[in-house]
């Protein structure tokens, strides 16, 4: 096993340098995949043991990982009655030897955790071979080395309350900090160009236009760079950028989701959360209206308007459900948003019995599930019910005094749109054994938070409003952390916790926990100003550094985790689309209002429902008057057949509520940007749009266009490359048509440049 | 049997070197690189010695799934029940049907109608199957098909009960069968997806309810691994074709010099990810000439057209997909999926499921006899079956000619065959009333575990960690059914 680990490691790094992202990847997936899977910070784990070995980072995580399954928080999977995850049983008696104890601090030769691990017997071994567990060799070390340091107990390290630190540190401190310790430092500032684009993208969604870069470019002063964080800051794409991402969160989408996928009304929501970023609504009140607005003391409409952010998940409408069983799981899906969402934890687990890995019971999550049970509501709803109650209408007149951001067009007269409405008395709750509609038990459940992270208080109210107040509590020590790690990745694609979704036992643990801590106090401090909080992330060093790699810097730390320089990033399906609208001059730029549909290749949905030209949701009919080209935030969200052009790109299916999007590379995503007409008639009308421009050489056009498309100028190499394209196709059309006119064959030839351009690397990435 | 294995395991090996190979600075592009010329023998030693997939030898290295959307009536094609003809409109006694939930669409009915079948059952072949008179062509063929006669599931409605049998799980959000098989044992080839996707819709129904994307969706796993819908008509695969205009040559420019400049960019910014998306780009340019290839049957001769049936002319048909799933298999296409609607027959059952099994029993039938003459039946898995069956008590008005029948998740027939699956053999029985499992049941969990198994993957020890859980298709349950194998 010694002999080989270091060459099988080599494998599998190698692999993973090397094209594990191909899309036919030709290998045998399962063992190695597991090993891609698993072995992430494989990297890290095999550089020498620390000094002192941490429980919560160094020992908790092997134990969470490969022994909690039978030795854990859920009684009903215990063996032997005998759980690691609780002190109480470390320093009991061994059953084996009367002299050993399971655990005996500082002596490795009485602890019989020590004799399972390194024993070679299957009955006796820990984790028994049939588990499918292994420790690795380092594993095993890094436990006996924490037994003889003293093996002493520490809480799990997110529910302790973040540090305080002193004033005086910023973020480039906790990152070159980190950095030195590693021999790496800082790279210098990105090429002004590749900042200016990344800065665009990061904060409104959309790529600079040539003369906001051109400005940049000019404006030498100091400040140039702080203007234009200011002014994307305050711009209505701010809202439209980080709405983007929050659909995901809240699951939006513009269908009931399941088998007849029927439409529902919810984009006044959207256009909701837009302004609030917009306005730069404290997150703590953010949350709180979309928990809670309407059991706020007089709640007014846009309070109310804001619960729909529960409402957001699948609805049936199938025929001959029943009702209760699909209740059951709307209320689940509100409870593992919220989980998710605002706290860290992946509670699914737990539904069905108490969680495996994290202090969390079953009891924790029917208590959760209880603040989201109140609400009169049918399990199945009719065909053609837009708004299922509990519900609002709202006319013209409503909307013009007191919501005038809802973008209502002309035609529509009222709206009618899901909210949450606590019913009073209307049902208790039971905690549901397996998590089955159809079981409860006799256990009643009355409303209550984890008390592992902080304790419910009296003075909260046992509903939702109640389950807010906890939440951003000045003692809660969850919240802020889960979402400062959200806007950090936000812009350097991983969060300092590269788990978003699990800040539990089974999560990962973060880069850099101080500056995690650092940044949720300051969050908490400044009354949870986004807005404040992005402006100091993107002013940092750390953030405007060049993405530029050097070997060695790949050596030390190849997954970049410390940040000594920028992480080059995909960008989002949103923003790949929408830099083809704003480049090509397409783009209609217009906030809110219904969800549009843009191309799509005809019969999609046709061949899902068997089509009818009576049904607007069984074909899809593309919209016209510029609406095609709107922002993709807006693009029509069908659940059984989304876009396919998102899709492709990794976006969420919106199904149920994602915090992070796959990052992947596939043959299919070149398809759409090599043939997809969104991108052809984007080609075609920059070509056409030279001809009103003043520019003479083929050098001077294609500058322009890569400019336009890339937001940067072409190397040399790169200008060349592309001239030497346009004299080829030159060649192929005259080979085809001899007779071909000039004017003809200069917009052929530009298409087809522009196109390259679309394909090119550099234009999906922010850099 | 070994034989497959060694093969198995070379193409493994020779596929994960290639796989390096297009890794290298994009050096693939243009020039194919001659894998074995890679292929340096300590290393696939080490290799093949320590990566210890498949778990054991496999049977079966392809898949067809069809897919018989909406419920086929196990008790109109294959269940047969004479009691239930003896005792037609006897109310359903409580002794079988003891309490057990039904679907909101009868369980305000007040009785439940017990509902022979109108169809004419016989045994067949030397397996002295039983066949109904919808199925001629299938009936020809039992010898061939191991019938498993006690499926069951829990969902009684079709979204969660597809998604089930799909994903083994109710609720969305977990990876398609086929997905799970594209990221557990990769490609067989480098110019078309491991997992791919036709749909048809039925006659049987005249508005058969709608499939979802998600159900051939790669769920947390990457999407590499997400089911291909190939589409009937001038672009199979979205975006397949070049924009008008735009010819065949200058689209090979347009790649050579978009790989050059990216490789620049690669050199430039020491992102080691440029270079695999260079390789997609010649992936998908393959891809627009393997999956017309593949799609385009003008080089099939015509007795293999007859063979399934005059559908196999008509794109889009059942009959047309059963025909390119079997090219697909040709070409080594890991998992082909399809799938045919309108097998819902809660009213008008005779009229409807006779148009619906007329669409479905020429093709099926076809597809595994011209594997078999070609040689891939052996190691090629098929499977024919829906996500539940239907009761044995009318829904709706019982008439001397007409009757409806509800969802029923307790008990349903689906067959396969081929992969190593045991031929001319019948697994499981009902009670008399064709309501509950007397014998041998197979839970949905048991099924994905055996057809696994045949892939020499232990359905256990496939994982994939996914928010600090390690998921399985089989969630904690599942068994494989050893019986079932051609042993």
């Amino acid at each position: 096993m010694k002999k080989t680990l270091p060459l099988l490691s080599f494998l599998v790094c190698f692999a993973l340098v090397f094209g594990v992202k191909t899309y036919f990847s030709l290998k045998p997936k399962s063992e190695v995949s597991v090993l891609e899977n698993e072995f992430d910070d494989s990297f890290e784990k095999n550089i020498s043991l620390p000094e002192t070995v941490s429980y919560n980072f160094d020992v908790k995580p092997i134990l969470s990982d490969k022994c909690y399954k039978c030795h854990g928080p859920d009684p009903n999977s215990v063996q032997a009655d005998f759980r690691l995850d609780i002190s109480e049983d470390w320093y009991r008696k061994s059953m084996e030897n009367e002299n050993k104890k399971i655990i005996s601090s500082g002596d490795l030769s009485k602890s019989e955790l020590v004799d399972r691990i390194r024993s070679t017997r299957a009955s006796h071994q820990m984790p028994p071979p049939e588990s499918n567990l292994v420790l690795t060799e380092r594993e095993k070390r890094i436990i006996e080395k924490w037994i003889s340091q003293g093996a002493k107990w520490e809480p799990h390290w997110a529910y302790i309350s973040p540090l305080k630190i002193e004033e005086n540190w910023n973020i480039d401190k906790f990152i070159l900090h980190k950095l030195e310790n590693k021999g790496l430092n800082i790279s210098n500032e990105a090429p002004k160009e590749l900042l200016l684009r990344r800065l665009y993208f990061d904060l409104i969604g959309l790529p600079p236009t040539l003369a906001q870069i051109n400005q940049f470019l000019q404006d030498k002063s100091d400040s140039a760079y702080e203007n234009v964080v200011n002014k994307l800051l305050s711009s209505q794409a701010y809202g439209e950028r980080m709405a983007s991402m929050w659909m995901d969160i809240a699951r939006y989408a513009d269908t009931n989701g399941y088998q007849d996928d029927t439409e529902r009304t919810m984009w006044p929501w959207r256009d909701w959360v837009i302004h609030a970023y917009n306005k730069n609504m404290p997150y703590d009140q953010f949350v709180t209206w979309q928990l809670a607005g309407d059991l706020l003391p007089n709640a007014n409409k846009e309070q109310v308007l804001a619960t729909g952010f529960n409402r957001n998940h699948m609805i049936t409408q199938e025929g001959g459900v029943i009702e209760e069983e699909y209740r059951v799981e709307y209320v689940a899906d509100r409870t593992v948003t919220t989980a998710k969402t605002f706290m860290g934890l992946t509670v699914e687990c737990a539904r069905c019995h108490d969680h495996k890995y994290d202090e969390i019971s079953q009891k924790d999550f029917f208590n959760l599930f209880d603040f989201f049970n109140r609400i009169d509501e049918d399990g199945v709803i009719s065909y053609t019910d837009k708004a299922p109650k509990p519900n609002i209408k709202l006319d013209h007149n409503l909307i013009k005094e007191e919501l005038p951001f809802i973008k209502i067009p002309d035609s529509i007269t009222e709206l009618d749109l899901m909210v949450m409405k606590e019913a009073d008395n209307l049902r208790k709750t039971y905690l549901l054994n397996r998590g089955t509609y159809d079981s409860p038990s006799d256990i009643e459940l009355n409303g209550s938070m984890p008390s592992v992270i902080l304790p419910f208080k009296q003075n909260f109210e046992k509903n939702r409003l109640g389950l807010s107040k906890w939440l951003f509590d000045h003692s809660n020590p969850i919240t802020a952390r889960v979402t400062v790690n959200r806007l950090w990745q936000q812009f350097f694609g991983i969060g300092i916790v590269s788990t978003p979704s699990d800040f539990g036992n089974q999560g990962a643990l973060p880069t850099h926990p101080k500056l995690l801590d650092w940044l949720a106090r300051k969050y908490m401090e400044e009354g949870w100003n986004t807005k404040k909080m992005i402006k100091r992330i993107v002013m940092s060093k750390t953030y405007k550094q060049s993405s530029k790699s050097t070997p060695f810097k790949s050596k030390i730390d190849p997954k970049n985790y410390y940040l000594s320089h920028f992480p080059r990033q995909k960008l989002t399906a949103e923003m790949i689309r929408d830099n083809i609208l704003v480049s090509s001059g397409l783009f209609v730029d217009k906030v809110g209002g219904p969800s549009v549909k843009p191309y799509q290749p005809p019969g999609l949905w046709d061949e899902l429902t068997g089509g009818s030209t009576s049904n607007s949701l069984k074909r899809y009919t593309m919209s016209t008057n510029g609406n095609q080209y709107r922002r993709s935030l807006y693009t029509y969200w069908k659940r059984t057949a989304p876009p396919p052009g998102m899709i492709t790109f990794d976006a969420s299916t919106r199904d149920y509520c994602m915090v992070e999007r796959q990052k992947t590379s596939t043959p299919l995503q070149s398809l759409v940007l090599l043939n997809d007409p969104q991108v052809q008639e984007a080609a075609e009308y920059i070509a056409r749009s030279l001809l009103s421009k003043k520019l003479k050489s083929h050098k001077e056009k294609i500058i322009h266009i890569y400019r336009k498309i890339t937001g940067r100028s072409p190397q040399i190499k790169t200008l060349n490359y592309l001239i030497d394209y346009i004299k080829e196709v030159e060649k192929i059309h005259l080979k085809e048509e001899e007779s071909m006119d000039n004017f003809n064959m200069h917009h052929k030839v530009y298409t087809s440049l522009s196109l390259l351009i679309y394909n090119l690397d550099e234009t999906s990435q922010k850099s | 049997m070994e034989e497959l294995n060694k093969y198995f395991l070379n193409n493994n090996r020779r596929h994960f070197l290639k796989n390096i190979g297009f890794g290298i600075g994009g050096l693939a592009l243009g020039s194919m690189l001659d894998p074995f010329n890679l292929e340096d023998p300590a290393m696939s030693k080490i290799h093949s010695g320590s990566l210890p997939l498949p778990h054991f030898a496999p049977k079966a290295k392809r898949v067809i799934y069809l897919f018989q959307s909406g419920g086929p009536s196990q008790l109109d094609l294959f269940d047969y029940k004479p009691y239930l003809n003896k005792f037609r409109g006897m109310d359903l006694p409580d002794s079988i049907r003891k309490g057990q939930r039904l679907t909101g669409m009868t369980s305000n009915q007040s009785k439940f109608p017990v509902t022979g079948s109108l169809y004419d059952f016989k045994q067949y072949g030397e397996s002295r199957a039983w066949v109904s008179s919808l199925m001629p062509n299938v009936s020809k063929i039992v010898d061939e098909l191991c019938f498993v006669k006690s499926m069951h599931t829990e969902a009684i409605n079709h979204d969660p009960a597809i998604t089930f049998f799909q994903t083994g799980s109710q609720q969305p959000g977990r990876p398609s069968i086929g997905s799970w098989m594209s990221y557990g044992l990769g490609s067989l080839n480098d110019n078309l997806p491991s997992f791919i996707v036709l749909l048809s819709t039925g006659n049987g129904k005249p508005q058969p309810q709608p499939l979802y994307s998600r159900l051939w969706g790669n769920g947390f796993l990457s999407s590499l691994h997400q089911g291909v819908q190939f589409r009937s008509g001038k672009d199979p695969v979205l975006y397949l074709q070049n924009p008008e205009g735009v010819s065949k040559e200058e689209r090979r420019k347009m790649l050579d010099h978009l790989a050059e400049i990216n490789e620049a960019q690669e050199k430039s910014f020491g992102d080691s990810e440029i270079s695999s998306r260079i390789s997609n780009y010649e992936m998908a340019y393959r891809m627009q000439t393997s999956v017309p290839d593949a799609m385009d049957i003008s080089d099939e001769p015509d007795h293999i057209l007859r063979m399934y049936g005059k559908n196999s002319y008509k794109p889009g048909t059942y009959a047309a997909n059963c025909l390119l799933a079997r090219r697909l298999i040709e070409k080594d296409v890991r998992f082909v999926q399809l799938y045919h609607t309108g097998w819902d027959q809660h009213d008008n059952l005779p009229s409807q499921i006779s148009r619906q099994a007329k669409d479905v029993d020429q093709g099926t039938a076809a597809l595994i006899m011209d594997l078999k003459q070609r040689g891939l039946l052996e190691d090629t898995l098929v499977i024919w079956g829906g996500e539940f069956g239907r009761t044995n008590y009318c829904q709706g008005k019982l008439t001397d000619i007409d009757y409806g029948r509800d969802h029923h998740p307790r008990s349903f027939t689906i067959f396969m065959a081929g992969g190593g699956i045991k031929p001319g053999f019948s697994y499981g029985e009902t009670d008399d009333f064709g309501y509950n499992i007397v014998k041998d049941p197979v839970h949905v969990h048991d099924l994905q575990a055996t057809i696994l198994n045949q892939f020499g993957i232990d359905h256990e020890r496939m994982t994939y960690k996914f928010q600090g859980r390690r998921f399985r298709l089989t969630d904690v349950h599942g068994e494989v059914k050893k019986e079932l194998l051609d042993i």
